[in-house]
């Protein structure tokens, strides 16, 4: 790979990354701000109004930032990878462009009504924003999901005359099978994510004793919410996904457990570190027959190694692909442990009195972060060393014209602009924790008094 | 079929251009037309609601672009990949500075936001107008369909070009100054008493400066591609856009004059609108200038998606495009109206 291609991917990579870590937020926040609006709506529901209210300040600043810094996404799949755009926009470009018609509108038209309409707005009409912005937020999602599995799992395309990919079948394209998996397993870790970060902040309120009544319809919602979607993470869904890797993917699920060698009665590697050079993984603690039940369903299945494989066709970064895998994993089975533990407590009127336990749920929202960064690593990494699996490898599909000092120009004013963003969102957000729910005027009587200035 | 997606490219690209250019022009204008901190929540709140939808009509428009013409998408913005970084940056700290500017009451902290409002609310047209003009001018298209461009070489705009030279400078600063006052236009609009003022000042002002340019641009145009004239010469359509703009002109400024706001911006509307169409309908069907070779151009014709996925597309097309519609008929009828500022913390 020469230096332009791979500049092209850490790129993409850190640019998409960074981004999401925005949507991953949103989208599950809008689905809790969607409830908790419902909830309000009932006789006595004011209480849910209120959590609301300051969800939606915290939303309101997490989607401005998931919108400035995914312009570039659109931008890149032009710029920086042009042959790919040339060789799948017949395809890839319907779901990419629907996506901006169906969900941004959308999203885009209500925004604003969400988050500065409640007074202009009836109750009702003030629901109906928060359920426009759920609905456009969890459509470009499928969008765009829709678009990365057409790339892992290529589906009702067919290779034209023209060397280039043509639509054949659009539903079989739109309903890709690997989408429906792949949406449902990211969309239900982004309501983790968010129930993660709710119940964060209604603990740390506990722990402060501060806001303690918003802090308990914090822990209201994100605790049970938390429990089911974590839960739903990885079964069905996550194993659903594990499933469709090994059978279209095979190569893919073997770099992902450092499986060297094909057999039968394929352990699970729990830790171990991948030694490419030597072929094989080093200090291993495996449980046994594990691989061969979660991919196939029997123990005495045959599960291929990367000897099955030419190496030309191995994912090109195995390390990174094996523990990003096992951080994914790893750390979903941690947060359904902690949330077991903190509905427990809570069924039994304890968990107030608990204080490690609000302390490990403060400090816990950190991770669902960091385990949907790992899994989409985990299915980007898999994918090499193709762009389009096995139709169009990654070193065909950079834009030809572009260098390698350039993309690194580009990289790094990105890296510099998103340092700058970083400061001022933590800056923000930990303000609107400071103030915490209740407070109405988030800048109270503005440039009137030197009082204001606190963060 | 690649004609009926070259239409849809064009009016989603003028839509981006008549409603993010209201809101580029209200931030280009916003430091001289609102002094203190009230007048420019006035500002921010008749544009607030609006920019980011007015936005996605680019993403849009880039969408159905690249939908219908995979190989002019590709070719185009890796070709102008510089640019395009210094455009993406600039809508990026235009976005925030809106978004982040009403959470803190500090001054310092406002007026630091305001200025990096304005910096990209100035820029933006000036980099959509250059590139336009790249694309009348011509690009160094090669044989496989790419090319590369310098930032700028000599200014010449004559071989070997670069994406900045005295032409696309000039159409960049007609872009730039036509903008500016339909966003005055806007503001005098949506606002009232000093701020509709100023606004109503400025945006005559400005269009004065337009009439001058106008002619001068387009006789640019036409040295630096022959062609342009005698194609607009040929094309009735273009002479009704161009009619139509120059009819939206001279409403916008009799308007302006009388106190009709809203038929001032409606002009304006049909200044910008119908420039935008009267270009695309003289440079049709090309969609990239090869300079140089001109069988390297890409046309309509020739850089079409495959036609199954062009009726596909349109099917789907014909569907959420009204809807995109009515989200700004919505949205424009819930906010009507002058606008004042905001509590504090209830908007921008």
């Amino acid at each position: 790979m020469d230096d332009a291609v791979f500049l092209h991917r850490l790129q993409f990579a850190f640019t998409i990354i960074y981004h999401y870590l925005f949507p991953n937020l949103t989208m599950g926040l809008s689905f809790l701000i969607f409830v908790m609006k419902a909830l309000g709506l009932r006789r006595g529901g004011e209480r849910w109004n209120d959590a609301a209210r300051f969800w939606i300040r915290i939303f309101g600043i997490n989607f401005a930032v998931g919108v400035v810094t995914g312009i570039p996404m659109e931008f890149q799949f032009g710029t920086n990878w042009g042959r790919f755009s040339r060789y799948a926009g017949n395809v890839v470009g319907q779901t990419l462009a629907m996506e901006g018609l169906f969900a941004f509108f959308l999203e885009s038209a209500f925004l604003s009504l969400l988050v500065f309409g409640e007074k202009r707005l009836s109750r009702i009409g003030h629901f109906f924003a928060a359920a426009a912005l759920f609905a456009g937020s969890w459509l470009s999602g499928y969008f765009i999901t829709a678009t990365n599995a057409f790339m892992q799992h290529p589906t009702g395309h067919a290779v034209g005359a023209d060397g280039v990919l043509h639509l054949a079948d659009f539903r079989a394209f739109l309903f890709n099978p690997w989408a429906v998996a792949q949406y449902a397993h990211n969309m239900t870790a982004t309501v983790v994510t968010a129930s993660f970060v709710v119940t964060a902040l209604g603990a740390f309120y506990l722990l402060e004793r501060k806001h303690v009544d918003s802090a308990r319809v914090f822990l209201r919602i994100g605790l049970p919410v938390g429990l089911i979607s974590s839960v739903l993470v990885a079964f069905p869904t996550g194993d659903h996904q594990a499933k469709l890797v090994a059978r279209h993917q095979p190569v893919a699920l073997a770099a992902m457990e450092g499986r060297f060698e094909s057999g039968r009665h394929a352990g699970l590697n729990v830790i171990g570190q991948p030694n490419v050079r030597e072929r094989r993984l080093d200090n291993p603690v495996a449980i046994p027959g594990l691989l061969s039940v979660l991919a196939f369903g029997r123990t005495h299945d045959e599960v291929q190694g990367l000897d099955a494989f030419p190496p030309a066709d191995w994912p090109d970064n195995i390390e990174l692909l094996y523990y990003a895998f096992h951080i994914m994993a790893g750390l979903g089975t941690i947060l359904i442990g902690v949330m077991l533990l903190a509905n427990l407590l809570a069924w039994r009127g304890r968990l107030e009195g608990t204080r490690p336990m609000l302390a490990v749920l403060m400090l816990c929202f950190p991770f669902p972060y960091i385990a949907v960064t790992a899994g989409w690593m985990t299915a980007e990494l898999g994918r090499q060393p193709w762009v389009v699996y096995g139709l169009l490898r990654t070193v065909d599909a950079s834009s030809p014209t572009v260098h390698a000092g350039t993309a690194l120009f580009t990289l790094l004013g990105f890296c510099g602009l998103y340092s700058l963003i970083s400061v001022l969102f933590l800056f923000l957000v930990a303000r609107e924790i400071g103030h915490g729910p209740g407070h109405r005027a988030a800048a109270a009587s503005a440039v009137s008094g030197p009082e204001v200035g606190h963060a | 079929m690649p004609e009926i997606w070259y239409a849809i490219a064009v009016v989603m690209l003028t839509a981006y251009v008549v409603l993010d250019g209201f809101d580029f022009g209200a931030g280009a204008l916003h430091l001289f037309v609102a002094r203190d901190d009230r007048e420019r929540r006035v500002i921010l709140g008749a544009i607030g609601p609006f920019w980011d939808g007015n936005e996605v009509w680019l993403l849009a428009a880039g969408g159905a672009i690249f939908v219908g013409f995979p190989r002019v998408l590709s070719a185009g913005i890796s070709g102008f990949y510089f640019a395009i970084f210094l455009v993406i940056w600039c809508l990026i700290l235009r976005g925030i500075s809106i978004e982040f500017r009403s959470h803190v009451g500090n001054p310092v902290w406002r007026r630091t936001w305001d200025f990096f409002f304005w910096v990209p609310s100035v820029l933006l047209p000036v980099f959509f107008g250059a590139a336009l003009g790249n694309l009348l001018r011509g690009v160094p298209l090669d044989r496989d369909g790419w090319f590369s461009l310098a930032l700028f070489t000599d200014f010449s705009a004559r071989e070997p070009v670069g994406i900045l030279d005295w032409y696309t400078i000039l159409v960049g600063i007609f872009a730039a100054a036509a903008l500016t006052a339909h966003g005055g236009a806007y503001l005098t609009w949506k606002t009232e008493g000093v701020v509709r003022e100023r606004s109503r000042r400025a945006a005559l002002r400005l269009f004065g400066a337009v009439v001058l340019l106008w002619p001068l641009v387009t006789v640019a145009t036409s040295r630096v591609q022959p062609e342009f004239l005698s194609s607009l010469a040929s094309r009735p359509v273009a002479w009704i856009f161009a009619a139509g703009a120059a009819g939206g002109l001279v409403l916008a400024f009799a308007s302006l004059r009388s106190g009709r706001d809203r038929s001032a911006f409606l002009g304006s509307c049909a200044f910008v609108g119908g420039l935008s169409l009267a270009t695309a309908a003289c440079v049709f069907p090309v969609m990239l200038r090869a300079i140089g070779d001109p069988s390297h151009s890409m046309t309509a014709a020739n850089s079409a998606a495959d036609p199954a996925g062009l009726s596909t597309a349109l099917r789907w097309f014909s569907f959420g495009f009204p809807l995109a519609i009515l989200y700004f008929v919505v949205l424009f009828r819930l906010h009507r109206g002058k606008v004042a500022a905001a509590p504090e913390g209830e908007g921008y």
